[in-house]
């Protein structure tokens, strides 16, 4: 069996690529791409720790990523939207040239 | 410990490639690979609710909206330009300063010394009836974030109209 420590460092190194996507990528769908791979990356720990913890049977953890996925469903579809209207309004998707509120 | 380890692989080896491919269409593609992955390490666990819903909404809801996007955006076309923004240099450093910073905590701490607790019973049925008595009034408010975030996006994505100024 697996101990904690490894689900909690995979859990931190695809934090770590999400966070990297979402900073350095210039097209707005794979920043949002990797914002949902920091939400699974949460995801994980709360699972991991609901396994590992002292009161497993509490259920609170199951129930906590259960919250966190519907949330993040949520999430993604609104991101989305937005994405596509910010496309139709400025014809690019790219969040570098949507710089209208800089000058 | 071998299965973990290919999952692991799998899901780091998707999320990569997800950030880093050219074409947005292998982007997304990717992206379903990790969530697999993911999936797949919430069964070895022991959730198996939540590794099926992680299946129902990321790949079959999530992964398709993504594509959507793509489509609607002409994103399947490769883009000219450079695909990293300018500063990805100071990105990359603040996600390795992330990461080792989380990493040296989690090794540091007593997590690594914890030993493994029997595997929990967590059946689909004791989630439902906690869901029914404990969790009634969280479910209800998720249903309604979940009703406004669709009509939210529905209204978002409308076509704006051509009204004169």
């Amino acid at each position: 069996m697996t101990p904690l420590h490894a689900y909690l460092v995979l859990s931190a190194l695809l934090f770590s690529i999400g966070l990297a996507g979402a900073l350095i990528r210039r097209n707005a769908i794979i920043v949002l791409i990797g914002i949902e791979l920091m939400l699974n990356a949460a995801n994980l720990n709360f699972i991991a720790f609901w396994r590992f913890g002292p009161n497993p049977q509490a259920l609170t953890g199951i129930v906590f990523a259960i919250f966190s996925i519907a949330v993040a469903a949520a999430e993604a579809a609104v991101g989305l939207a937005l994405i596509i209207s910010i496309y139709r309004h400025y014809q690019t998707a790219n969040v570098d040239e949507i710089n209208s509120m800089k000058d | 410990m071998s299965i973990f380890i290919i999952l692991a692989a799998l899901t780091v080896a998707g999320a990569v490639s997800a950030l880093s491919l050219r074409n947005l269409v292998h982007c997304a593609l990717a992206l379903t690979v990790a969530f697999v992955g993911l999936a797949g390490l919430y069964l070895q666990l022991g959730a198996q609710f939540v590794g099926f819903a992680q299946i129902l909404v990321y790949i079959g809801a999530v992964a398709i909206l993504v594509v959507f996007a793509i489509l609607l955006t002409r994103g399947s076309e490769p883009p000219r330009q450079p695909i990293f923004s300018p500063g990805w240099l100071g990105g990359a450093v603040v996600a390795a300063v992330v990461f080792s910073l989380l990493t040296g905590m989690v090794l540091s701490s007593e997590a690594v010394t914890r030993e493994i607790p029997p595997l929990p019973q967590a059946t689909v049925a004791s989630l439902g009836e906690g869901f029914m008595t404990r969790y009634i009034l969280p479910l209800e408010v998720l249903g309604l974030l979940l009703t406004a975030a669709l009509i939210g996006a529905v209204i978002i994505a409308l076509k704006e109209p051509r009204e004169s100024p």
